[in-house]
């Protein structure tokens, strides 16, 4: 049963990471500028392979670091090319003086975050760490949970970001080997129909002799506020665009995700909240513990900046009790989960009346199997008539 | 390309009547009176046109020529931050590139990256190397006045021995720098670019003539010019003074000028008979604290260079110090 308009193809198996280099390609991306870094490098190595075989006419700046990588996209978006990097943990947090350069000029540029733990001690396994550390750089962020999901962001996201009314950089998250190594079927669009999607806006802005334009200015205290305050009107226009952007992607190709999801969310008493691969394993269980009795929902959390307070409110407006399950730390924090912060926050600020159980798993990729995620599900529902005040640091060694 | 005779480069630049009138730096910027880089940047920008696109390091230049909402750049420019000149210039440059092969732009742009000694000898160094190695067509122009002046004079990796600075001050222990001058031309030239250069804002005319040169070579890949750029500030020398402390540092062969053309190369001012080092470091308040012996051994480090340009050269193009 297809919708309107869905677009009818085979799916083919890819890896989030390929799915991702398939956007790019069908994007028709002018520039790629990347460094490798495990587990985000197979992105760019197949868009190297797009470019030399002729599939995609792009530049590739083979940059010596990710600083430079992110500085090089940056340019490019600047001088009216659509560009991309890629990049993960180390390599994030590398860039970051650089990301608040990108959306402080107000550039649009795309970038993959295949997320992985920071060092030290080292560790090339996933949790969110990188991605937590990036979230106040000004950037738009959506998790994303399969690889068609990031296949469908990436073209969202250039539709965003070049939005005139927007103008903001959008990064697309997703775990680290669990996604960016895993195989799915995954369904693409073709040229003709990203390119009719998500057609070339070019920075209105550009670095051009016969209109030129002087970007990067020292600002003074008389007129810095007034450019900041400029970002946060531009984040409340992304928001609308982004859920804009999903309703047409949805019009067009049968696919929609909403800026939110609540999954089994009719009827439930009780809610966990998770993003990327734990939402999607949390689907996969969720009908079976229906069946025992447990009536939790999940909410997933897609678009994270900016909040997306109305779904949020709407979703947990019946619920009695809502785990979020973090995969990072804000050491020494109120809720050391920093998602759980937030959500106590949006919990005050909208007056919500649910029991908020912060939950910290899977730093490290430490192991979390099926049993773990109903053990989750059995918190959400115990905490319906039980307050857990401290967060819980699940599956650590004490 | 391959096989076919290169085009040999000839200045239009003959004398200083034929350096265009059109203004592309402007003033009303902030520059300190006596600051030579402004004047570097109207001939620099006069010399590259209006089809040129500026790519700005962090720095004395940066800030001064652009406190929002004024600016003094009549071309395209962009400012993104302090360690990352040669990575944004290539940035520019491949999406001029990939533009053009796809339709989009119909016309040459030439990219320059314009950057202190701070933002090329130290903390840009590693994307001014990437930006070399990987061949981007990038005119890039070292602006070099020999400390973080734009912070308020501390050391870089081009304070030259001797040097009082805020961070190497002139104590009972520290006499000002212990170290020399980084070779940032050799690091340069090591990426084997089709053009570098030395220049100074004292001899105009050889100036602007490595400009365009330089320009004119960014068709087979980077080049390079560095200048040096006396700071009334920082060096602690009258304002009025900034073109003869210049001079001084050509005529003492403290600073050679020089260029490195497809690998030849060639002294582009020969100074016949040098004047002592001292002539120059006396305007200075940096070298105030040098007694007899260190200038007498700043004088020795100068003729074992001088040695080594003549060597290069084949030819004395440096002569000795005049009695």
């Amino acid at each position: 049963m297809a919708a309107r308009g869905e677009v009818r193809a085979r799916p083919k198996p890819m890896s989030t990471n390929s799915a991702v280099a398939a956007a790019v390609k069908d994007l028709d991306v002018d520039v790629v500028s990347a460094y490798p870094i495990t587990p985000q490098t197979t992105v760019v190595e197949k868009i190297a392979e797009y470019i030399a075989n002729g599939e995609l006419e792009a530049e590739m700046i083979h940059v010596e670091s990710e600083h430079s990588a992110l500085s090089a996209a940056l340019a490019a978006a600047a001088t009216g090319a659509r560009a991309f990097t890629a990049t993960a943990s180390q390599g994030l947090a590398l860039m970051h003086e650089i990301l608040h350069i990108v959306s402080g000029l107000r550039v649009p540029l795309v970038m993959s975050i295949a997320m992985r733990a920071l060092s030290a001690p080292i560790s090339i396994w996933n949790d969110h760490s990188d991605l937590m550390n990036a979230r106040d750089s000004g950037w738009v962020i959506y998790f994303v949970h399969t690889a068609q999901e990031a296949y469908d962001t990436i073209l969202q996201a250039y539709r965003v970001a070049e939005d005139p009314e927007v103008l903001l950089p959008v990064m697309v998250a997703y775990d680290g080997f669990v996604m960016s190594h895993t195989v799915e079927p995954v369904v693409t669009v073709g040229r003709e129909n990203a390119l009719s999607y998500a057609p070339k806006r070019p920075f209105p802005y550009k670095l051009d002799p016969d209109n030129p334009v002087t970007m990067g200015t020292l600002a003074g205290p008389e007129w810095y506020y007034e450019f900041k305050y400029q970002q946060v009107q531009a984040m409340a226009k992304a928001l609308e665009k982004a859920r804009e952007a999903d309703r047409e992607f949805e019009r067009r190709f049968g696919r929609g995700y909403g800026v939110m999801e609540c999954f089994m969310c009719e009827g439930a008493e009780a809610l966990v909240m998770a993003t990327s691969s734990y939402a999607t394993t949390l689907k996969a269980i969720l009908p079976e513990m229906w069946r025992q009795g447990f009536k939790v929902g999940l909410l997933r959390l897609r678009l994270y900046r900016p909040f997306p307070i109305r779904e949020f409110t709407e979703y947990t407006s019946n619920a009695s009790s809502l785990v979020v399950v973090d995969r990072s730390i804000s050491f020494g924090a109120p809720y050391q989960g920093p998602l759980a912060s937030e959500v106590a926050s949006v919990k005050v600020k909208e007056g919500l009346d649910f029991n908020l159980v912060s939950v910290v798993a899977g730093i490290g990729q430490r192991k979390m199997e099926e049993e773990d995620f109903k053990a989750l599900v059995r918190l959400a529902w115990e905490a319906r008539s039980r307050k857990y005040p401290e967060t819980i640091f699940y599956g650590v060694r004490e | 390309m391959m096989g076919s005779q290169p085009e040999r480069f000839k200045s239009k630049f003959r004398g200083i009547l034929d350096i265009p009138r059109e203004e592309r730096f402007v003033s009303g910027h902030r520059l300190c009176a006596g600051c030579p880089v402004g004047t570097v940047m109207r001939m620099l920008t006069k010399v590259a046109g209006k089809d040129s696109i500026i790519v700005n390091g962090t720095g004395c230049l940066e800030v001064s020529s652009t406190p929002y909402p004024y600016t003094s750049w009549m071309n395209p420019w962009i400012h993104v931050a302090f360690e990352n000149t040669g990575a944004v210039a290539s940035g520019v440059e491949a999406a001029l590139k990939v533009l053009k092969a796809k339709g989009v732009l119909g016309k040459d742009v030439k990219v320059v990256a314009v950057a202190g000694d701070g933002g090329t000898f130290d903390i840009g160094l590693q994307s001014l190397s990437g930006m070399l190695e990987r061949g981007h067509k990038v005119m890039y122009v070292l602006y070099d006045n020999e400390a973080y002046m734009n912070t308020g004079i501390q050391r870089s990796g081009a304070t030259p021995w001797g040097a009082w600075t805020t961070t190497t001050p002139v104590g009972k222990k520290w006499k000002g720098e212990w170290r020399w001058k980084k070779d940032i031309m050799g690091i340069v030239l090591a990426h084997r670019v089709p053009y570098a250069a030395t220049a100074s804002p004292s001899h105009p005319m050889d100036m602007i003539r490595k400009f365009e040169k330089a320009l004119y070579y960014t068709r087979e890949g980077p080049t390079f010019v560095h200048v040096l750029i006396p700071c009334t500030t920082g060096w602690r020398f009258d304002p009025a003074l900034s073109i003869k402390v210049a001079r001084l540092a050509v005529e003492t062969g403290i600073w050679v000028l020089y260029e490195v053309e497809k690998g030849k190369f060639r002294v582009t001012h020969k100074v016949r008979k040098r004047k002592p080092v001292r002539e120059y470091l006396k305007l200075q308040g940096r070298f105030r604290h040098l007694t007899d012996d260190d200038i007498e051994y700043i004088q020795k480090i100068v003729d074992e260079e001088v040695d080594r340009i003549n060597k290069m050269a084949g030819e004395e193009v440096i002569g000795p110090v005049e009695a």
